[in-house]
């Protein structure tokens, strides 16, 4: 018989070796989240995927399944939290959906819909962020940016280059590009690569396509994230 | 600069492991980590130039700007405030011409604050150069000046400007019992590993750094391990603010501690070993060598240990200025040359450790025990104390008393015993175990030193009466945020975001809402942090604010809402560039009337 | 009459987007008259709130003098003040001036700007001096509801209102929350 957690009193099998992220997304359960991928290593830093296992605050992504665990996904108080977080990456960058070109397809927007985020809570950082718009293919605008390291992990783990790497500590954190010049022109980077088109927010944009979709017809225009997420994914862990 | 850094590479033949020490070896010579450098790092080690990056800009002590040929930092830990900080440094400001945070003119001297340096019996303390100047008072800042101007070299200094005291001041069963150079080791092998893991068993001991698991099991799991390497590593980084025991115990019976850790990989199976001592430590540095060196010629040391098959060696490794290396995972990550950012766990470092090995973390204090504990038995150890916390417990007191320094007491004593002892008068409140740990008022002093009721790492700072909770915790709320690794949301955002509410908060422009939102933000950062530095930031507020509510009440205006900025300093540039200043051209922080 | 429910609404450092969009609800705007009556606002003309509303209506951020004025005679007069689009949420397109120092910006309009002419940054008492930076209006006052969107459409305005009217504690949908 296979084994089994429970996650909001859903029976889920899983197998050995996964992490309740893949279990929960096999089943088809969505926990909410954005630095986790399921093509990449589990990060566990953006803490959206956060639920109770036991009662114990636990990251999805990273945390493995074992049998007979009681998880708590879909709750009030997690969902809560969870639109806490969100608004922090929201206040701590700058983000301005109505000039974002990712407006619409943007995971970061996406996830506050889904937790019916109406403002951002806390006061704003005003942090003064720069844009690399030196590269021919690619954008990079670092107000968006909310270091969930899916274009680091991308670019070593599925290109096998190191184009980017987090640097600084707490709230001075940054995305860094691999070039003596420090700009994305002089590194090997290319638009086919996996870490341009990976990135779940504006900050890592493909030059000359922006309005192809019209706004209002974009992919969190009509479906909320969890069927998209699951969709997508599914099919990713079955690999 | 070329050859500079080709020969410390090749010479002291650096792996990727290395990076710290090549980049503190570059900081000390050009007091900055100039961009050729990284190129010809990034070149000679083989990893990208990003990682290099990373790591500069990661840890306190390196620099991507010129900083001054002498780098001057003082201490912002509470204790040295206490001490008077604020004066000696405006004292420093005007004698050395430097403004705190900046680089004189000249590039001769820069001056900044540092995190706590472990010195908090004998503050204000400052670090030159990376070297702990204990005891600033305006005469030796006179002096200090006269030789930097002077640009005489560190080691032409005297010797009194870096004499750092030891201050024991209460010993017990383990300071009494100092061991000879190996004794440890032939009781053990005498007795049989496996007994002495027993013996360790039976102790009951559990980590000294705080979080207190269990010794023997931690060891044990380790030696259960399949595995062809294990690791032992001694955490020196001692970075809570008010903590300053393991700097004694290095200085004082290093010679215990590395027999703890030969021990224990004597136990588990392990060849190599390091001790990570946080950088504002360097002053021991060149003696904790001598220490090993002297260790491998009595053949406690290297190959064939005491006439064994056991070979066993341990390096020394300086950490850079980052308190959330202390968290063992984070520390581990540094060991390896990379920016110190706590893993994901499980897997604990006692499968996954140094590489991927199995690896035993403990604080320096438990390995010192357990080399006391493999001479003198388990039983021997689990007489003192309290059921659940067996021993004693090494405490570094300092803040408003008579005596600071060094007190070993054994588990189970009252706060008051130690408030006597210490002769600490009109007290006001102690926080214990450091501003991850608890604040207590003076109505707690019946509680105890034990992991079942006040748990410390050994941080024991006393506030008397004239003292302010509120700058307190300020202090405390503004370390967190500055020592943030910024992995997680929750901590990254969270800290600053307290930092900022708090400072609204201590500024009076708090209003009733504030202090609400103050505790919901800490109950986020608390519960949803990835390791313990997030887990623990809150306390200082939760603590505080659980004790003095009136406090934090005090501090809010009758009204419903005031910004968190300054208005009319918003105006400033506006009026300026317009050339205004009528009443039009003000606006008042509230609305009036 | 009197027993309407009186509503307010400006724009501050806004497009008047977000009114436009108000008026989208096109003949429903006579069902909301029945039971409302509409106070200072760019509908009315009216320039000063009563001072016994209950709802006002906020659009646009606060980029300067005038804006906090006329945000605290909001805050002062109504029972309910609502942010409405993203301007007023988050400063929304005219705080992307945020990250240009102010003396850059006039700078750049008033004297070294193309076509300049007669340079000189207006030095007019009657007119508002900006504030360095443009602010969401939940940091200047307290704010009770926020109706996200750039801008809020139609039916989000007729949600959040008919709710409000009705007694219920608003809410929208997934479908009514856009930031775009």
């Amino acid at each position: 018989m296979a084994k089994t957690i429970t996650i909001d009193g859903l029976s889920i099998p899983f197998e050995d070796g996964q992490t309740i992220m893949q279990a929960a997304s096999d089943a088809g359960v969505y926990i909410p989240h954005l630095c986790h991928h399921p093509e990449f290593t589990p990060h566990g830093s953006c803490k959206l995927c956060t639920v109770k296992v036991n009662g114990r605050n636990c990251s999805a992504c990273t945390f493995p399944a074992m049998e007979g665990q009681e998880v708590i996904n879909n709750a009030k108080d997690l969902n809560a939290d969870r639109q806490k977080i969100t608004q922090m990456l929201f206040v701590e960058g700058n983000h301005f959906c109505p000039s974002c070109e990712k407006t619409g397809n943007c995971q970061l927007q996406a996830v506050a819909y889904h937790l019916n985020m109406l403002d951002d809570h806390f006061p704003l950082f005003y942090q003064h962020r720069e844009l690399d718009a030196s590269h021919t293919d690619i954008l990079i605008d670092h107000n968006r940016c909310i270091f969930c390291t899916l274009c680091v992990r991308a670019s070593h783990e599925h290109d096998g280059k190191e184009v980017f790497a987090i640097s600084g500590r707490g709230i001075n954190k940054h995305l860094i590009v691999n070039s003596e010049s420090g700009l994305l022109k002089d590194t090997n980077m290319t638009a086919s690569d996996k870490a341009a088109h990976i990135c779940p927010t504006g900050a890592i944009l493909i030059k000359h396509t922006a309005y192809q979709v019209p706004i209002g017809e974009r992919i969190y225009d009509h479906q909320q994230i969890d069927q998209v997420s699951l969709n997508s994914e599914q099919v990713d862990h079955d690999k | 600069m070329q050859k500079f850094i080709q020969d410390l590479i090749t010479i002291n033949r650096y792996q990727a492991t290395d990076l710290l020490a090549v980049l503190r070896a570059v900081q000390t010579q050009y007091h900055y980590i100039p961009k050729a450098a990284i190129e010809q790092i990034a070149t000679l080690m083989a990893i990208p130039r990003t990682q290099v990056i990373g790591v500069i800009e990661f840890y306190s002590f390196f620099h991507l700007t010129p900083r001054g040929q002498y780098e001057l930092l003082i201490s912002d830990s509470i204790t040295d405030h206490m001490l008077g900080k604020h004066e000696m440094t405006a004292y420093i400001e005007e004698v050395l011409q430097v403004k705190l945070g900046e680089v004189r003119t000249d590039g001769l001297v820069s001056f900044d604050n540092t995190s706590c340096t472990g010195l908090c019996d004998q503050g204000p303390a400052a670090l030159i150069n990376g070297y702990a100047l204990p005891h600033l008072t305006p005469p030796k800042i006179d002096q200090i000046a006269d030789l930097i101007n002077q640009k005489r070299p560190l080691d032409e200094w005297p010797q009194e400007l870096f004499e750092v005291k030891d201050n024991v001041l209460k010993t017990g069963i383990l300071l009494d019992h100092s061991l000879q150079p190996g004794e440890a080791l032939h009781s053990s092998f005498k007795r049989g590993l496996k007994e002495t893991l027993k013996e360790l068993d039976i102790s009951g001991l559990r980590g000294r750094g705080g979080a207190g698991f269990k010794t023997a099991t931690k060891w044990q799991f380790c030696a259960e391990e399949q595995a062809a390497e294990r690791i032992v590593v001694c955490n020196a980084d001692e970075g809570e603010p008010g903590t300053f025991k393991d700097r004694v115990l290095l200085n004082s019976h290093a010679h215990q501690v590395f027999e703890g850790m030969t021990l224990c990989a004597a136990i588990i199976g392990a060849q190599q070993g390091f001790l990570y001592l946080r950088g504002e430590y360097l002053h021991l540095y060149d003696k904790l060598n001598a220490i090993l060196n002297e260790r491998r010629q009595l053949s406690l040391l290297g190959s064939n240990i005491i006439g064994s098959d056991f070979n066993f060696d341990i390096e020394i490794c300086l950490g850079a200025g980052a308190y959330i290396c202390g968290e063992e995972s984070a520390l581990i990550e540094s060991l390896e040359g990379k920016m110190g950012v706590p893993r994901n766990r499980p897997p604990y470092p006692v499968t996954h450790g140094y590489l991927g090995k199995p690896t035993v973390v403990n604080n320096v204090e438990t390995y010192m025990a357990t080399a006391t504990i493999a001479v003198n038995g388990g039983e021997w150890f689990a007489a003192v104390g309290t059921e659940k916390s067996k021993g004693t417990k090494i405490l570094s007191i300092c803040g408003d008393c008579d005596k600071p320094g060094i007190y070993e007491v054994a588990f189970g004593i009252t706060i008051q015993s130690i408030v006597d002892e210490c002769g600490a008068h009109d007290v006001l409140g102690i926080q214990i175990g450091g501003p991850s740990g608890t604040f207590i008022s003076n109505t707690e002093f019946a509680r105890k030193i034990a992991f079942e009721d006040l748990a410390t790492g050994g941080s024991f700072i006393i506030f008397n009466n004239t003292r302010n909770i509120l700058d307190i915790v300020n202090n405390f709320t503004h370390f967190f945020a500055h020592e943030s690794c910024g992995f997680c949301t929750p901590c990254r955002v969270g800290t600053s975001l307290l930092k900022n509410q708090l400072d609204k908060i201590v500024n009076g422009h708090g209003s009733a809402g504030d202090v609400v939102a103050l505790e919901e933000l800490c109950q986020l950062v608390k519960t949803q942090s990835h390791c313990g530095l997030g887990q623990t930031a809150a306390n200082p507020i939760l603590t505080t604010l659980e004790r003095y509510p009136e406090l934090y009440q005090a501090q809010l205006k009758k009204i419903s809402y005031e910004p968190g900025f300054d208005l009319d300093a918003a105006l400033e540039t506006a009026r300026r560039l317009a050339n205004r200043d009528d009443a039009a051209a003000h606006l008042t922080q509230v609305e009036e009337g | 009459m009197t027993n309407k429910i009186r509503v307010a609404t400006t724009s501050l450092a806004g497009c008047f987007g977000c009114h436009m969009s108000f008026l989208d609800i096109d003949e429903r705007i006579l069902e909301l008259a029945e039971v409302v009556v509409f106070d200072r606002s760019p509908i009315t003309d009216i320039e000063h709130c009563s001072i016994d509303c209950d709802i006002g209506l906020i659009e646009g951020g606060v980029c300067n003098s005038e804006n906090v004025h006329t945000l605290r005679e909001f805050r002062k007069s109504c029972k309910i003040l609502v942010a409405v689009g993203a301007c007023a949420i988050n400063g929304g397109l005219p705080a992307m001036r945020n990250f240009i120092p102010l003396e850059e910006c006039l700078n750049e309009a008033y004297i070294n700007g193309m076509g300049v002419e007669n340079a000189q940054i207006p030095s007019d008492p009657e007119l508002p001096l900006l504030l360095d930076k443009v602010r969401p209006i939940h940091e200047v006052v307290k704010i009770d509801y926020f109706l996200p969107g750039c801008p809020p459409s139609a039916d989000v305005f007729w949600k959040f209102l008919t709710d409000l009217i009705a007694g219920r504690e608003p809410s929208l949908p997934y479908e009514l929350v856009h930031y775009d």
